[in-house]
């Protein structure tokens, strides 16, 4: 039975990046590039989901991750001329690094304290950005020159290098997600949200599972914040704001917390809710605002979440 | 300006900013420690008592005094009225789930600022303070209404613990905050109880916003700094605790005016956030806390 | 979006030729030969002669810059009907697209990459906001779409954007700083005291003057910087430096109103001359509570926002084709200030796309190209009815225009224009050649 699940499960993921695959032939250009961008941006939300969805760390802090990896990138190619590949790795490690350094900070809270924790922290890298604006340009940012954004040859301004660029980030964020939601270390995760004492009493080393669930998730953070800046071309001080550390959260529970696919579905959602409805009204915001009430009171698990709960039990 | 008067300048400044936070943050406690949810759009509700502050002076034009004092008075009921429309319409819905709330209260959000945008617009606008006074110290002026400020909120803090502690409603307050549960066994009702604080926490929202109107203008992008900043000083506080918040926003105010004293400005704001972040680390349930959160 | 003409759909403009290419391919193409084959720009067929020009026009609706946009979006349609009403561009008519970006760097991107290929508009246009402007422009050469902005920012003739990015409706920030120094320094005070946001923005007026008063024998003895996220300004003012003879202030976003007027609590009567950005009250009425002690003090203004007995009978047509009063005020509403030192920028703007298109010949999108050579070949624009703020000289290698400027004293409750420079003080050195890149 479990078996035939994980079976299922797996067709199931392994269809949507098929999919992904092939819409890049048959969508115009405009959702050509807007599809690419929401995989890169889910693939943050599916980072954050990391930490969020499967070992309950409600941070307010992954701007900082993302802005990490973005100005690691940005900054280095515009001061040393590293190029993307260069830049995504330097992403990584930047993400990784501050991820780990907050969360040895962080993680003594748990709850809302640990939220505040990493707002604040969070703020203080925003507030850095200006502080540092001789290098920065600080809110105005700067264009990362586009002969640096090229990955094995391949130049990321042009639409399908970006498009293949930003599948493969996907994928592989969601077989990361896909390993962690079926490995042991995610049900010890999942025990840890759901009562941390119980679980330390077992015997974990609660604070090292932690650690490391909050690293890998500032490390996909870091990496898609590189991803971002070379795909698109800037950097700027509004990507380490706390709107850019509310936003996965958003995603992440519109789509369902604890899904695997949930960030994506969150993400895509959003997109086009704001798309659409600012191309017809003026009033956007009320629109995309009275969705997301509406949507949150008939599906209050998130889309996929309470798909699962309802009829679908295999979904990772 | 030599060290002494600026020190006081800073501190002057500090404690008029506390004592707004201190309203605006005890609204937020209220919420937050009685019905567990984080409710994002409590700065909406800061910003929507700005709007119907400038919106009462605009149209009733009595005179600054008068005007001002009619916004004080209907200000808050016109916020706590969304406020409980709101808890109604969709967290009383959701159960108060405290991830379904997040989403919801964000939406709630946005609804309110483009409401506000399309209505009010996208202007600061001021509305002139009650009274009219520059009190010339020798070595700087300083606004009379900011003083006024600082009294203001005392006084409405007050109030509050009164009710909070020697009223029958504050006594159920307190028993749903302890245990909701045990709260509806002995026949409080706590649906009621969740809608009253809802409304209660908007309204002191509200207040603080009057209050500060005549010396910021009223915006439709005001909400977010007193948001976060709200939050920030209820962890700190202690969840539960009022003591703990009034005291978190008394040591957030006045550092963030004194360390501007000694830093250049954003170096300043980095470092008092740093401070802010290490004391939650070093004091996991903040400083009064008695709550695990 | 009540006013806004509605846009007709180009929907899948290239979808047609991915398919086709698709086929040809058989779908599996590694991401090189791929890339070679599709690029992401398809050029479609002409549009025929008598449809519309579709402007993209990417507005600040929501977000800080709010108050900016609602004037950008009044002065683009007085400005887009004035032209149709006379003719349009080589017999066509424009047809305004707005879309809001949410004054968002992130969504400034994704308006344009709708504008290019969604909409299928010929030009984009009307960007403020700095971080706006540069987080569009990348997407905005890649696209090869002509992205028009109207920032004032100094990005565009610093070189960090591209050749497809060009400001020919308002001067940039590093011109209009440095032609105020040399009257400052003359007449109101050789030692400044600067107090600005923490900004780029901020950083320029900081860098721009502080050179520019050296050249003049004067000096800046003080810098404060104030931070993005405040909203109080009086702890700061004790940091101003004794001995300072005119403090300088450029401040930006909601809380100018409230430095305005702590800046009179501290200093009382007692004042040094004071000089100010009139970015510090865009929008604001100066007769506002609060204000009263700005008597006596100057602005920069890029144009006048009370009409001057020396006013032209441009800017008297502009002003009531906007609807706008002579006191700067909305003709339907007293108490809605217009943003007049930066919205004019979009009317002259338009009326440049319109001169670059009938010069280039313009037809359709694959005439992009011609047009931003054409408007690169524009030196001299002489003051009219298309260029109501004054005469202008565009500079094609650097896509930057420079213009008159003015100074202001507020006196009776007004703006009075003391001084207006000559285009020639706000010149500086070439730093970059946008004609050397391909097009």
């Amino acid at each position: 039975m479990r078996s035939r699940w994980v079976n299922k499960a797996t067709a199931l993921h392994l269809g949507v990046i098929a999919v992904l695959f092939a819409l890049q032939f048959v969508l115009p250009d405009y959702h050509h590039v807007n599809l690419a961008r929401v995989m890169v941006l889910a693939s943050f939300a599916m980072g954050y989901n990391i930490a969020f969805g499967y070992t309950g760390l409600l941070s307010l802090g992954h701007a900082m991750f993302f802005a990490a990896g973005l100005y690691a990138a940005g900054l280095m190619a515009l001061f040393a001329g590293v190029g993307a590949g260069g830049g995504l790795l330097l992403g990584v490690i930047a993400g990784l690094v501050v991820a780990a350094a907050v969360g040895c900070l962080a993680l003594r809270t748990t709850g809302v304290s640990f939220m505040i924790v990493t707002l604040m922290f969070a703020q203080a890298a925003f507030l850095a950005t200006f502080y540092f604006g001789e290098y920065t340009r600080g809110d105005e940012g700067f264009v990362i020159p586009s002969n640096l954004r090229s990955l094995f040859g391949l130049s990321l301004v042009e639409p399908t290098t970006r498009y293949f660029v930003a599948l493969t980030l996907f994928s592989l964020c969601m077989a990361v997600s896909f390993a962690i939601a079926r490995s042991s270390m995610g049900r010890v995760l999942a025990a840890i949200r759901e009562n941390e004492e119980r679980t330390r009493m077992l015997g974990y080393n609660v604070f090292l599972y932690k650690l490391v669930a909050l690293v890998i998730s500032g490390a996909i953070s870091g990496a898609v914040g590189a991803a971002y800046g070379m795909l698109f071309g800037y950097v700027g001080a509004t990507f380490a704001s706390i709107q850019y550390s509310i936003l996965p959260l958003l995603w992440v529970l519109m789509g369902g917390a604890a899904t695997v696919l949930g960030p994506f579905v969150g993400t895509l959602l959003m997109f086009y809710l704001v798309d659409i409805s600012s191309g017809f009204t003026s009033a956007n915001m009320l629109i995309v605002g009275l969705a997301l009430i509406g949507l949150i009171l008939f599906f209050p698990k998130g889309i996929l979440g309470t798909l699962r709960e309802r009829a679908a039990p295999w979904l990772p | 300006m030599d060290f002494g008067p600026y020190l006081l300048l800073a501190t002057l400044e500090g404690a008029v900013g506390a004592a707004v936070l201190a309203l605006t943050a005890l609204g937020l406690s209220l919420v937050f420690g009685v019905m567990r949810i984080v409710n994002v759009a409590h700065g909406a509700f800061f910003m929507l008592g700005a709007i119907v502050a400038w919106w009462v002076a605009d149209t009733l034009a009595a005179g600054p005094a008068l005007n001002f004092l009619a916004a004080l008075v209907i200000s808050p009921l016109a916020v706590g009225a969304v406020a409980v429309l709101a808890e109604r319409l969709v967290l009383r819905r959701l159960n108060y789930n405290p991830e379904s709330t997040i989403v919801a209260t964000i939406g709630l959000l946005y609804v309110i600022e483009q409401v506000a945008l399309m209505t009010y617009g996208p202007d600061a606008r001021p509305v002139v303070a009650p009274l009219d006074f520059r009190v010339q110290l020798p070595w700087f002026g300083y606004s009379g209404y900011k003083l006024l400020v600082i009294g203001a909120s005392i006084v409405v803090m007050l109030a509050v613990w009164w009710g909070l502690t020697r009223t029958r409603i504050g006594l159920m307050m307190r028993a749903t905050q302890f245990d909701s549960e045990t709260a509806r066994a002995f026949a409080i009702p706590v649906d009621r109880v969740y809608g009253g604080v809802f409304a209660f926490g908007a309204m002191l929202a509200a207040i603080g916003a009057v209050l500060v109107v005549p010396i910021q203008q009223a915006h439709y992008l005001m909400g977010n700094d007193p948001l976060l900043l709200s939050f920030i000083v209820v962890i700190i506080g202690g969840l539960g605790s009022l003591r703990g918040t009034v005291l978190a926003a008394v040591i957030i105010g006045l550092s963030d005016g004194i360390i501007s004293v000694f830093f250049s400005p954003t170096l300043a704001k980095i470092i008092a956030t740093l401070i802010v972040a290490m004391i939650l680390v070093i004091r996991p349930k903040g400083l009064f806390g008695t709550q695990s959160a | 979006m009540v006013e806004s003409v509605k846009p007709n759909r180009k929907k899948q403009i290239s979808g047609v030729s991915r398919r086709k290419a698709l086929a040809g391919l058989g779908g599996a193409a590694a991401g090189a030969t791929v890339s070679g084959v599709l690029p992401g720009f398809v050029r479609y067929a002409q549009a025929q002669t008598s449809a519309p020009i579709k402007i993209g026009f990417q507005v600040h609706r929501t977000g800080i810059g709010a108050a900016y946009g609602r004037w950008y979006d009044r002065t683009t349609r007085a400005a887009a009907q004035l032209i149709n009403e006379s003719g349009g561009i080589n017999g066509r008519p424009i047809e305004i697209i707005a879309e809001d970006d949410g004054t968002d760097p992130k969504r400034g991107a994704e308006v344009v990459e709708k504008f290019a290929t969604q909409h299928g508009a010929d030009v984009a246009f009307g960007t403020l906001f700095s971080h706006v402007v540069i987080g569009s422009a990348p997407r905005a050469g890649e696209l090869k779409i002509p992205y028009f902005v109207v920032s004032e920012g100094h990005h565009v003739a610093s070189g960090i954007l591209n050749r497809y990015t060009l400001q020919p409706g308002i001067t940039d920030v590093k011109s209009q700083v440095q032609s105020m120094a040399p009257w400052v320094a003359s007449n109101l005070g050789k030692k400044v005291t600067m107090i600005y946001p923490d900004f780029a923005f901020g950083h320029d007026h900081r860098d721009y003057f502080s050179a520019a008063m050296a050249a003049q024998g004067g000096e800046v003895i003080g810098k404060i910087a104030i931070p993005p996220t405040e909203s109080s300004f009086f702890k700061y003012f004790p940091k101003i430096p004794r001995g300072t003879e005119v403090l300088y202030h450029v401040m930006v976003g909601p809380g100018v109103l409230t430095f305005v007027k702590e800046m009179g609590e501290f200093f009382g009567s007692k004042r040094p001359e004071i000089f100010g950005f009139i970015d510090s009250l865009e929008a604001v009425s100066i007769n506002s509570p609060g204000l009263e002690f700005l008597e006596g003090s100057y602005f920069w203004e890029a144009n006048p926002r009370y009409a001057q007995a020396k006013s032209s009978k441009f800017d008297a047509f502009y002003r009531a084709k906007v609807g706008v009063d002579e006191t700067g005020a909305s003709v339907d509403d007293p108490k809605d200030i217009a943003t007049y030192s930066h919205m004019f920028g979009c009317w002259e703007t338009l009326h440049t796309i319109k001169q670059g298109m009938e010069a280039a010949g313009y037809r359709g999108p694959g005439d992009r190209a011609k047009l931003i050579e054409a408007v690169e070949a524009i030196d001299n624009m002489e003051e009219s009815q298309a260029h109501p703020q004054g005469a202008k000289i565009f500079n094609g290698k650097t896509h930057q225009v420079f213009g008159h400027q003015f100074i202001s004293k507020v006196g009776g409750g007004k703006l009075n224009v003391v001084h207006k420079t000559s285009i020639e003080d706000g010149f500086y050195k070439d730093e970059v050649d946008y004609t050397s890149q391909p097009l």
